[in-house]
């Protein structure tokens, strides 16, 4: 029996992830909702979705000890960052007046409300709904999935990485926004694939039977 | 701009059940959420918005299970709304499966419990929702809050209101024009014009639709990000997928 942990560290409807990554696996994986270190260590695939603000975020993944586990996780296995899970991944944010992040990837989180382009009341924030996702290079994950495909997003906050080369996915939202990072066995989005419909369950199902290469 | 935007079917559920007709011919019980929600979901429904009428609250956790189960089957983004009176409310359907939880009466009453809610589980779950109506003769044109499914007026302005939820930090806002709500005569535009501009959240509009061309109206002349209807998709008068194309041909960018 192969295990996908979907990190629980009491951030978001972390329900709604689990209940669509079990609506892919076969009988062969079954999937945990778990904040246990020991559980996270064992598995062979890691999920960590999560919403909310970047300071809590971090807050909640001290307060339960995972820190330690993920950096671990992020280095050996299929490796899954979902909104949160994906901002918490880089450097610095820029939310809360400034939040230190587990810095996985160089780079840092910025605020769309910064922007001049975002200023014309049609860019509303949260960046809310269904919009295209550019695949910028191919990877196992982006399989069965066409380019420019819709998924859904709502966030505030986007992450800029220093290395254009982990850049797998663009948005457009009056600024190219980076919507999906990867690298070794690590791939994280910005979009909610669990909320995403087909498209996303696609997603979910490349994930589960990736083998960590890209 | 590419950002979609979104056609939200809206059902009343009392007591577990839909109710006020639903008529699809490929579904076997048209009371049951979950059917209902796959097949809006099948249609293409950018999201599900369900509100809670049950009157009495020994009824309530029939909602929660609702929540629950279409939160298993479905994967877009579910909102809930009715009766949310406080946190522990909000947290019961977010815990549930929903993804936004609507507040209507109780974020008058309380306004604190919008900054709560929102500081714990972040902006984008809940969504204000804002029955609004005309005051009679007043030119230009102001509208005021009401409350309690819009039996009790409440003598707060719709534009002061939207800018101080958004500033307690609400993700959204639904708003309902109660002259428009059940007449089938379209949106208030000039209400959610107005709301729309006011605020930089995302605006649902409701309350009116009867054609097609009032779903158009509502993003293109009411500046909605979002469009919610009932009894048009309800009685199967036009499919989301029909709606969708109608938008799209029209100019409007959306999800097909």
């Amino acid at each position: 029996m192969k295990t996908i942990a979907v990190v629980d560290y009491g951030m978001g409807n972390l329900r709604s992830v689990a209940k669509a990554v079990e609506r892919v696996v076969d009988k062969q994986m079954h999937v945990v909702l778990t904040d246990d270190v020991k559980v996270i260590a064992a598995a062979d695939r890691v999920i960590v979705p999560g919403q909310g603000a970047a300071r809590g975020c971090m807050h909640a993944l001290r307060e339960h000890n995972l820190i330690e586990a993920l950096l671990k996780a992020a280095t050996e296995k299929p490796f899954l960052g979902i909104c949160m899970g994906l901002q918490v991944l880089m450097t610095h944010s820029e939310e809360n007046k400034g939040t230190g992040c587990l810095d996985v990837f160089d780079g840092e989180v910025h605020f769309f409300g910064n922007h001049a382009e975002l200023q014309s009341s049609q860019y509303k924030l949260p960046h809310m709904g269904w919009n295209r996702v550019k695949q910028q290079r191919r990877h196992p994950l982006w399989r069965g999935i066409s380019d420019g495909a819709r998924f859904y997003f709502v966030h505030s906050y986007y992450v800029k990485p220093q290395d254009a080369d982990v850049i797998v996915g663009t948005t457009d939202y009056g600024i190219e926004f980076t919507c999906a990072i990867a690298r070794g066995n690590v791939f994280a989005v910005q979009f909610h694939p669990e909320k995403s419909a087909d498209e996303g369950l696609k997603l979910l199902n490349n994930f589960v039977h990736w083998n960590g290469q890209s | 701009m590419s950002l979609a935007k979104r056609i939200i079917p809206c059902l009343d559920v009392d007591n577990g059940r839909v109710v006020k007709g639903v008529n699809f011919v490929d579904i076997r019980d048209a009371g049951d959420p979950v059917e209902v929600a796959r097949r809006y979901d099948r249609e293409g429904a950018d999201e599900v918005t369900f509100l809670d009428i049950t009157a009495s609250s020994d009824n309530r956790e029939t909602m929660v299970h609702v929540v629950e189960q279409v939160a298993e089957q479905v994967f877009i983004p579910l909102t809930v709304g009715g009766g949310i009176r406080s946190f522990a409310d909000v947290r019961r359907m977010l815990n549930a499966g929903a993804d936004k939880v609507g507040v209507n009466t109780a974020a008058i009453s309380n306004p604190d419990l919008i900054k709560q809610a929102t500081d714990l589980v972040g902006a984008q779950c809940i969504v204000v929702a804002i029955d609004a109506k005309q005051i009679p003769g007043s030119n230009p044109a102001r509208w005021e809050v009401y409350t309690h499914g819009g039996r009790i007026a409440t003598g707060i302005d719709a534009v002061e209101w939207a800018l101080k939820m958004e500033a307690y930090g609400a993700g959204e806002i639904l708003l309902t024009s109660m002259d428009r709500d059940g007449t089938k005569l379209g949106f208030d535009l000039n209400l959610t014009r107005t709301i729309s501009e006011a605020v930089k959240l995302p605006v649902i509009a409701s309350g009116g639709v009867g054609t097609l061309d009032h779903l158009v109206a509502g993003v293109v002349e009411g500046k909605a990000d979002a469009v919610l209807a009932a009894s048009i998709f309800h009685f199967a008068e036009y499919s989301i997928e029909e709606a969708k194309r109608h938008m799209q041909a029209a100019g409007v960018e959306v999800r097909l």
